[in-house]
């Protein structure tokens, strides 16, 4: 309808038209006659879930796939785009979710990588910074040019991308998620950045889930669903609840159903904890924290700040530098993974292809992995596989991870189910129940109705008495978890609240490094003190 | 499923297949007749008894490189040095097996198989070391040890283990060292070493797939960082893993030593019969049966091979080509892959 | 202390130096070739089999020829032609490419010998074929030490340090080494910037097989004139190490090679020299030193250099 709708229009009004787009993967349509209008000047959003198609579509319009059928008008004009290359030559630029920076070249390196500046055959430097000063200067993107990209911030890399796509001359920029990385006030200034580049006359289009962000900032929304466009609408003319029943094709809880915690004895206290990251840098910086039996601790920070290292002591990953990680009494500190495990720390790792799983080993091995020593899983060093096979086909049942087949290869389920399968592991009590459980960005690329299950088995869990570390990058998951947070920047903890007494820009402030926000900090002080 | 087994199946077999026919065009390419080139090798390697009695003794040593070489695939580690330990294996076994006296056989041979296995497993662990503690790639640092066992090798038997003149070798090794005869065929003396070798094979086969160690082990492989979460420390499976392959590149040097006459340590023996392995390993896809099978085609082309230099002129570098040539498209399967694709769709087409 | 005599005795002789130089040339080529197929993110075992086909054609078509330039000229065309295999394999059917340049070795190894016998009627090592003359830099002639040293060189020599400066500016002067470096590193960003990753990386490996052809050429043509079976004696991989160790830069490369060869070269000096007098049965001994010091090295400096990211890592297109 939509399409008839336009059949007759001016394409030239718009910097993209992308018509009846079709894309089939071998397993998935993940577009299906896809119809994708955006007006010139126009901050345009494009939402849905994960898994709906956004990033499909982009990546045709970006050259990076090609559509098996449907057609493609930039500023009217008829195009394909066989590749990036072609999609630079129309204009268009991407700042992509994962940013796509060379970590250990400069920052004008990675601006005018691949459309260098040059003095006959040779690199010319001088021309290259000088270039790159100036475009930073006309779009207030502040960088320093002359710094390792893996020596600056977060905030900085995603201005490296954008200069890196203003320096080809784009004029239609397309935004990946790219609030997912970035605090409160860090998303303002994007906001700022973004509003400038529309006033130089600049398209921009927005990926995002984050409704309230898709208020803030555009004009109009296109609501993506499994593959298909479920609607297309001006932003002044809706409200993020409407937004989410499109997207979603039901009503949503936006918030999630617990009770007041039952604090039980301490189970985990971590004193002046020091540890280092991959460079030998000091990641994490003296950091202390408790927590009870039943209850939740979210910790908030932007990514890079300590979290990952700050796991990977306290589950034996990472060697402690220096401090003490007790666990009912007992020191934990520089155990090996296994003792931790022994000791009754579960953990849902941040990187579950990386860490959580073995793509090569079917279900059913998977489910027992840290377990496998133990009985009954294990008997004179030889696998029970009756066993295995009974216990990882009930498992596979009751968190309902499909398909039903534990002969599957992890590394064939959809990224939802991979995480339900190392749900199911971790908090699963045989042999024993776990005593902690630290959970790292449980629910990260999962659609809704897989983070609702497992924020519910969360939430159950800590209402059996077990004491929780959680750590998320979505700071409404944090939010709507957590019985008391502590926020983690540079290494250090700067502050403890609890959810109901403070608002997301506190906490942004916060996570950039402000503490003098709340009285908060006076806890985390009394700690060291004892 | 079961097209991925098929798969798995035809992919060795298919690399071989193209592997002999482009040997064909090289063995043309010297003015030579490949027919008649591959039926020599085929009488060569299975004519009669005395032949099949040769292919079955040339493979042992290379069933046990290929078993050492597949195993540590399974665990992620690419030994590239059995050549090495399958000498100093020898090396220290002979050693041992000169000096036992007249023990009884049935505690002699156990005493120099074993000793055989920590001679091969001490010095791969060498290797293991570094890469577990200083992250050097086992690569480089097996080829060195190969290296170093050459000249080390070659030192002893001019050197300390000296006896005779002529070429240099060690003493003959005690009688009651040497492993029993089964067959014995003219010139050709088939001992019980092959049974011992496909037996290993079996435990190893029971190991790696029923044994929580074997999960480990293969889960290290798979993916480091998910065992390391999982409670298996990398380290120790990274050293174990090049001690068990190492031990078992050791007892294919020193069944050779015990079952094979002269009964002697000579130095440099191995030829080439370690790199054999990396093909033997690829052939039978790192499964302990598949590289029983591999091991056999190997040895029949080793065999074949010699008959094929005899009577024909053709140098038996060949069989190295061929191997070459399996292990590349092994490595790069999905050129094998496409090339069974194009074909099927071939068949489709004509068949429409 | 016959031993610290002796050792002294090979420093001050500059023919310790000619010799270190001498050994350091064939690993400059080779640990510069391995460099340029790194630096764009493809391993390269090979260097081992390059090297061996190099040292083989380049002997083959002097003996057919009679022009040692010629044979190095088809040496390093045979050379690029037999890598292709490898990057072929690598690049464009994602093979585990240690596996992939381990067959290269093994069918150099098969190859060249198996060659041998139809072309030059004997097998193991042929007769003195043929060698590239030696520069005489006339200016040096007298010079004291330094002539001594660099007065009478192969050209090869030459060459290679030429190879290092050139490398060298191509990988940190001009847009390609910045490009190459990027497909190393990162190569799906440099695709989005609409580098052409698999071009670039064909470009780092057959470049580098160039090097490494003519690594192996100097071994026959360069300084022995004649070639035998497996006569690259392992020094493939002990570039590998110069690579590593020389931190994928052509100059540390150098350095590296450098270190590597004064070690073979103390090692040559001491097997011959008057004062200890080493009997030909522990001879065997001295000739692990290299081996031995490359292993001490890689075990030692390898988890203190950086290799590009993307090192041995194959690159997907999506769909």
């Amino acid at each position: 309808m939509e399409s008839n709708m336009k059949e007759n229009i001016d394409y030239s009004s718009y910097a993209v038209v992308m018509k009846d787009i079709v894309k089939q993967f071998p397993s998935v349509l993940a577009n299906d006659k896809v119809n994708f209008f955006v007006k010139k000047g126009a901050i345009h959003a494009l939402v849905g879930e994960n898994g709906a198609g956004k990033s499909t579509l982009m990546n045709q319009l970006y050259g990076l796939y090609s559509p098996n059928s449907g057609e493609i008008y930039i500023n009217g004009e008829k195009c394909k785009i066989k590749g990036p290359k072609d999609a630079i030559k129309y204009g268009i630029g991407m700042v992509h979710q994962h940013f796509m920076l060379i970590d250990n070249q400069t920052v004008y390196e990675n601006v005018v990588l691949g459309l260098e500046p040059k003095k006959g055959v040779f690199l010319n430097r001088k021309k290259a910074k000088k270039e790159v000063k100036n475009l930073s200067e006309k779009y207030g993107l502040q960088v320093d040019i002359d710094s390792k990209i893996e020596d600056i911030s977060v905030g900085m890399q995603q201005r490296v991308e954008i200069l890196k796509i203003l320096y080809r001359g784009a004029d239609i920029l397309i935004f990946d998620e790219p609030t997912a990385v970035l605090t409160p006030q860090e998303t303002d200034e994007l906001f700022e950045v973004m509003k400038l580049l529309q006033a130089r006359g600049k398209t921009i289009i927005f990926i995002t889930h984050k409704l309230y962000e898709v208020m803030a900032i555009t004009e109009k929304v296109t609501v993506m669903r499994l593959g298909k466009v479920t609607g297309e609408i001006d932003t002044k003319d809706t409200n993020p609840k409407q937004l989410a029943t499109m997207m979603v094709g039901r009503e949503v809880l936006l918030r999630v159903e617990k009770d007041a915690p039952k604090l039980g004895k301490k189970i985990l206290s971590v004193s002046n904890l020091w540890v280092k990251d991959n460079r030998r840098l000091n990641a994490v910086k003296g950091v202390n924290l408790e927590i009870k039996a039943g209850e939740i601790l979210g910790i908030a920070g932007v990514a890079g700040n300590g979290q990952t290292e700050f796991v990977e002591a306290i589950t034996g990953l990472r060697k402690a530098e220096d401090g003490k990680i007790i666990l009912n009494g007992i020191d934990i500190t520089n155990f090996s993974p296994l003792q931790i495990r022994e000791q009754g720390i579960t953990h849902i790792p941040e990187d579950r292809i990386k860490r959580g799983l073995i793509e090569e080993y079917p279900v059913y091995y998977n489910m027992i992995l840290g377990k496998h020593e133990e009985k009954p899983f294990s008997e004179n060093g030889f696998l029970n596989s009756r066993f295995i096979t009974d216990y990882s086909t009930k498992l596979v049942e009751k968190y309902d991870v499909r398909p039903r087949n534990i002969n599957m290869l992890a590394g064939n389920l959809s990224g939802g189910n991979q995480q339900k399968m190392v749900v199911a592991r971790e908090l699963d009590n045989t042999p024993s129940q776990p005593k902690m459980a630290v959970i790292s960005q449980p629910t990260r690329g999962l659609d809704i109705g897989a983070i609702e299950y497992i924020h519910k088995t969360i939430i159950s869990m800590r209402d059996k008495g077990i004491g929780i570390l959680l750590i998320s990058m979505e700071l409404d998951e944090i939010f709507s978890l957590s019985d008391r947070i502590i926020v983690f920047f540079e290494g250090e903890t700067i502050g403890e609240v609890t959810p109901d007494e403070i608002t997301r820009e506190e906490i942004g402030l916060m996570m950039a490094g402000s503490k003098n926000v709340f009285h908060s900090t006076e806890r985390g002080e009394s700690d060291e003190t004892k | 499923m079961k097209q991925n087994k098929l798969y798995a199946f035809l992919v060795p077999v298919i690399s071989v297949i193209i592997a002999l026919l482009i040997a064909s065009v090289i063995i043309l390419s010297v003015g030579k007749n490949p027919i008649e080139a591959y039926s020599i090798m085929i009488v060569g390697a299975f004519g009669g008894s005395e032949q099949i009695a040769d292919t079955l003794v040339k493979m042992t040593p290379l069933l046990l490189t290929g078993l050492a070489v597949g195993f540590g695939f399974r665990a992620g580690i690419f030994n590239i040095g059995a050549e090495g330990q399958m000498t100093m294996g020898a090396l220290l076994g002979a050693v041992v097996a000169m000096n036992i006296g007249s023990v009884p056989s049935v505690i002699a041979i156990p005493i120099c198989i074993i000793s055989g296995m920590i001679g091969g497993a001490l010095w791969a662990s060498i290797a293991g070391f570094l890469k577990a503690f200083t992250g050097a790639h086992e690569v480089i640092t097996t080829i060195m040890l190969n290296w170093i066992a050459v000249n080390l090798s070659s030192f002893m038997v001019t050197g300390p283990l000296a006896v005779g003149s002529g070429t240099p070798k060690s003493p003959e090794i005690a009688d009651s060292a040497k492993l029993p005869v089964v067959l014995k065929v003219q010139a050709s003396e088939m001992s019980i070493a092959i049974f011992i070798a496909v037996v290993v094979a079996i435990i190893m086969y029971v190991y790696l797939e029923k044994t929580t160690s074997g999960y480990e082990l293969k889960g290290v492989g798979f993916n480091p960082y998910a065992a390391e979460y999982g409670g298996i420390s990398i380290k120790k499976s990274i050293i174990m893993t090049m001690a068990i392959s190492g031990a078992l590149a050791g007892m294919a040097g020193i069944v050779d030593i015990l079952g094979v006459p002269p009964n002697r340590f000579v130095g440099e023996l191995s030829g080439g019969r370690g790199f054999d392995g990396i093909a033997i390993a690829l052939i039978g896809r790192n499964n302990p049966i598949g590289i029983i099978f591999a091991a056999l085609l190997i040895a029949a082309l080793r065999t074949g091979s010699n008959a094929m230099q005899v009577q024909a002129q053709i140098p038996d570098d060949i069989v190295s080509i061929i191997q070459g040539i399996v292990i590349f498209l092994v490595a790069s399967e999905r050129i094998v892959y496409s090339l069974m694709q194009l074909t099927k769709r071939k068949k489709g087409s004509a068949a429409a | 202390m016959s031993w610290i005599e002796a050792i002294f005795n090979i420093l001050v002789n500059p023919l310790f130096y000619q010799m270190a130089l001498l050994s350091a040339t064939p690993l400059i080529f080779a640990s510069i070739g391995g460099t340029f197929s790194e630096k764009t993110g493809v391993t390269n075992i090979a260097l081992e089999g390059i090297m061996l086909m190099g040292a083989f054609i380049s002997i083959v078509f002097t003996y057919l020829t009679g022009n040692p330039w010629i044979g190095i000229l088809m040496a390093v065309v045979v050379g690029v032609g037999f890598t292709w295999f490898h990057a072929w394999a690598s690049i464009r059917w994602c093979a585990d490419q240690i596996v992939s340049g381990t067959a290269l070795n093994i069918i150099a190894l098969g190859l060249t010998a198996f060659l041998m016998k139809p072309i030059f009627g004997n097998e193991g090592r042929t007769d003195f074929i043929g060698r590239v003359q030696n520069v005489k830099l006339e200016f040096l002639k007298d010079v004291p030490f330094i002539g001594d040293i660099f007065y009478d060189l192969s050209p090869f020599v030459y060459l290679a340090l030429i190879s290092v400066l050139f490398s060298w500016i191509l990988f940190y002067r001009t847009p390609l080494g910045l490009r190459m470096a990027a497909v190393g590193e990162n190569p799906e960003a440099a695709d989005t910037l609409g580098i052409n990753v698999f071009g670039t990386r064909y470009f780092g490996v057959l470049t580098g097989s160039i090097f490494a052809s003519l690594g192996g050429a100097f071994l026959s043509v360069g300084e022995l004139g004649s070639f035998g079976e497996n006569m690259i004696h392992g020094r493939g991989f002990i570039a590998l190490a110069a690579m590593i160790l020389g931190n994928w830069n052509p100059v540390g490369a150098l350095l590296a090679s450098l270190l590597f060869g004064a070690a073979e070269a103390m090692n040559l000096q001491l097997q011959s020299s008057s004062i200890i007098s080493v009997p030909n049965t522990v001879k065997p001994l001295f000739n692990m030193l290299p081996f031995i010091i490359t292993l001490i090295v890689v075990g030692g400096f390898v988890g203190k250099s950086r290799s590009p990211a993307a090192d041995g890592a194959p690159y997907e297109k999506k769909a």
